[in-house]
């Protein structure tokens, strides 16, 4: 399974080692907010809110390095914009590799 | 130039703010977690650029640019690239970024924006319509005011859906009318339709080429039809 680095936010700190970890504590507080709404809206079958939320998730999937995780969240995207479920097993396993990696940081 | 910041994801905000600090002639004055906020500081704050989230909740940055009247230049930042062309509608919006934004492509659009000078101010309509001329002058409705402009000052007046956009020497109207409706309220001795969506302003031709005129800094296509029509209006040698 793809790995979260930290090569985005390196190349474009441009060295600011001080904004690297101001980003890092952004990420992590914001992170488990948008994991949370996201769970409350797939549990209550809400799948246009869903879909929102995972739009918004992409972003920390890309900053965090994960390219192929990427394009599995655009298809679960567009699957819960037409009202379907199919990729959430994936998408939620890359949730859960990025809360492990932003534990370690 | 000043610029502000639109995005409801603060890491986003964060990392625009970050790339912008690269960029010596940029200097962040705010930035806001929504557009209404943003909204309200533009009332009364003049910005020369905006970093613009497309998608966001309840009001996105399209109903933003909608909204506002006189929209500076704009930079749209997203997640999705779905909506280029969209954005290509809007005048104001100089590039699209596609996140994550990297240094060098948020520079790029920073020179295009640095190579597009301030358009003229446009006065945006949300229910207008050309009202009278008399003489020298003709008058628009917008916002439930009448306001006078100086035929001979219209260069370009080009049809956009349900609008029409008068583009002046100094000043550009968006009023909610058509092409036809204007066409009887100019000059025929001035004013010629050369394209099913725009007239022109005969006296500020620049040049022409063989489908299109150039009039200040607009290319018109010149319509096969009504090009015969333009070459009888020129004092050829």
């Amino acid at each position: 399974m793809e790995q979260p680095n930290l090569s985005y936010i390196n190349s474009m700190s441009g060295g600011d080692k001080a904004f690297e970890q101001k980003l890092i504590g952004i990420i992590k507080a914001e992170f488990p907010e948008e994991k949370k709404v996201y769970f409350d809206n797939i549990a209550a079958k809400n799948y246009k809110l869903t879909a929102e939320n995972v739009h918004k998730l992409k972003h920390k999937i890309s900053i965090l390095g994960l390219e192929k995780s990427y394009d599995v969240a655009v298809n679960y995207e567009n699957n819960l914009i037409d009202g379907a479920t199919e990729g959430r097993t994936d998408f939620e396993s890359i949730l859960q590799i990025m809360t492990d990696f932003l534990e370690t940081l | 130039m000043n610029c502000i910041i639109i995005d409801d994801e603060a890491t986003a905000r964060a990392i625009i703010g970050q790339l912008c600090t690269n960029v010596p002639s940029l200097k962040v004055l705010e930035d806001f977690p929504n557009a209404m906020q943003a909204i309200k500081y533009l009332n009364s704050n003049a910005i020369d650029l905006i970093f613009l989230d497309i998608h966001m909740p309840d009001f996105t940055g399209f109903d933003f640019i909608d909204t506002i009247k006189n929209p500076p230049k704009i930079i749209l930042t997203t997640s999705d690239p779905n909506f280029a062309i969209q954005a290509f509608g809007y005048d104001c919006i100089v590039d699209y970024l596609v996140k994550p934004i990297t240094p060098e492509r948020f520079q790029k659009a920073i020179d295009k924006a640095e190579a597009i000078k301030p358009t003229a101010p446009v006065e945006k309509a949300s229910s207008g319509q050309v009202e009278t001329s008399s003489g020298n002058d003709l008058y628009v409705n917008i916002d439930r005011r009448l306001i006078k402009i100086d035929i001979p000052s219209i260069y370009l007046v080009e049809a956009k859906g349900d609008y029409i956009q008068v583009k002046t020497d100094d000043k550009n109207y968006t009023v909610h009318s058509t092409l036809k409706k204007i066409e009887d309220k100019l000059p025929d001795s001035l004013f010629l339709k050369i394209h099913r969506s725009y007239i022109i302003n005969v006296d500020k031709i620049i040049d022409i080429e063989d489908n299109s005129v150039l009039i200040k800094k607009d290319v018109i296509p010149v319509s096969r039809s009504n090009r015969p029509e333009l070459m009888k209006r020129l004092n050829l040698l």
